[in-house]
């Protein structure tokens, strides 16, 4: 049950896009068809899944405070938790390279829709930014933290692929030209948040 | 030294409104001007002088690996940053939470290193690197100043609005607490995209 909780709240409650502002330099320049927004929120739910339990682990086990303790009971006085920045990013980075080449190598068919998108996703902030609320907040197993990279790859998912599908829609109507493009896309996504605050308070 | 380097970033090529880099970071931490002007400045730090070093250092990084070489740059000034604010300016360190830690992944300190820190010497990447960050900290202040106003009624944590306006105080004002809220900022950023390219007309899109 908490999972599901973990993941609903990730999703809605305390979407990335939304409520963070998280990967919004992706989700605006990579938003303009739905085809290209689905493979870019794939690619990212796929990230997500592969390095915030790996993150998770090495807050667990190298970076917390005490957490060497299992090495040597000498080191539980020991705090890297200043580390934890370089370690997060340095194995996102490296990961996304991995999947690019395991990708390139095994599937070229998966390459050539989703590859282009790989090393944008090194630098999105919904990735490091999900490792780093998985270590503020403190979920108690790999399993939540499971849940949670989940949920907020499938949230930023959602909210890329609903912008994408309304800025389609939106070639047909008549925007005041200085608010085309851009602009205009930024208050959409700013009515989309206020929809999604509704969901605020849900708890299942 | 060419001159448009330190001027484009302010208006013509601003990070935010025009090239779209680094706006996560823009709207989250904006509700009060103390923590974006924070922002402001640990981002400009952390933008010139990684631009410098990547720019040092460009002969040498394989282009295969160059990424994580830059990450892993970028990362140790955002630490030394982190540290630095935890130590002398912790409630400011605390307010901005993980959004301090997003440095690292902030657009425009990957996209002024891919756009110009690799392909230019030291000096003029410092310059560079630092007028984005200016120009980037412009527009947050500008987010800033409209939301706490208007939010909080104060700027800086002090009261600008005279407190005999309030309808607490038999007044006829009141705050307007949908300014605080995240997706106002969105809109914000919105009307000022509107607001420059109404002034330049060169910069508007076809669709």
């Amino acid at each position: 049950m908490e999972y599901i909780n973990i993941f609903v709240k990730s999703v809605f409650v305390e979407n990335m896009v939304f409520a963070f502002f998280l990967g919004m330099c992706s989700f605006l320049a990579v938003s303009k068809s739905v085809k290209t927004a689905t493979g870019l929120g794939l690619a990212v739910i796929f990230v997500q899944l592969v390095t915030l339990p790996i993150n998770y682990l090495l807050n667990k086990y190298l970076l917390a405070p005490g957490a060497l303790a299992w090495l040597n009971p000498e080191y539980a006085s020991l705090d890297l938790s200043f580390l934890s920045y370089i370690v997060f990013i340095a194995v996102i980075a490296s990961i996304v390279q991995i999947v690019e080449m395991v990708v390139e190598k095994f599937s070229p068919a998966l390459y050539s829709s989703l590859g282009i998108f790989l090393p944008l996703i090194a630098v999105n902030c919904a990735i490091l930014g999900g490792s780093l609320f998985m270590q503020e907040r403190g979920y108690a197993n790999l399993g939540e933290s499971i849940s949670f990279a989940f949920g907020s790859g499938f949230g930023w998912f959602i909210a890329i692929v609903a912008i994408a599908a309304i800025r389609e829609k939106l070639a047909y109507s008549n925007v005041p030209k200085p608010l085309k493009g851009l602009g205009i896309s930024f208050i959409i996504t700013g009515l989309m948040g206020i929809a999604f605050m509704s969901f605020m308070g849900i708890k299942l | 030294m060419d001159k448009s380097i330190l001027k484009n970033p302010f208006f013509k090529a601003n990070p935010i409104t025009v090239l779209v880099l680094g706006v996560c970071s823009a709207l989250a931490v904006t509700v009060q001007l103390k923590g974006a002007c924070v922002m402001a400045l640990s981002v400009t730090v952390v933008t010139g002088f990684s631009s410098m070093l990547v720019s040092s250092i460009r002969n040498t990084i394989p282009n295969r690996v160059r990424i994580i070489i830059q990450l892993v740059i970028v990362a140790l000034f955002v630490i030394l940053i982190d540290q630095f604010l935890k130590a002398y300016a912790y409630d400011v360190s605390k307010q901005l939470s993980v959004y301090i830690g997003l440095i690292i992944t902030n657009c425009i300190i990957m996209g002024r290193i891919e756009a110009f820190a690799l392909g230019n010497k030291p000096f003029p990447s410092l310059v560079d690197g630092l007028a984005n960050g200016m120009g980037y900290g412009l527009v947050l202040v500008i987010i800033a100043f409209i939301r706490e106003l208007f939010g909080s009624g104060t700027l800086f944590g002090l009261q600008i609005i005279p407190q005999s306006w309030y309808m607490a105080n038999g007044g006829f004002y009141e705050n307007n607490g949908l300014v605080i809220l995240p997706p106002m900022a969105l809109i914000i950023v919105g009307c000022i995209i509107w607001a420059q390219r109404a002034v330049q007309k060169e910069l508007q899109e076809e669709r």
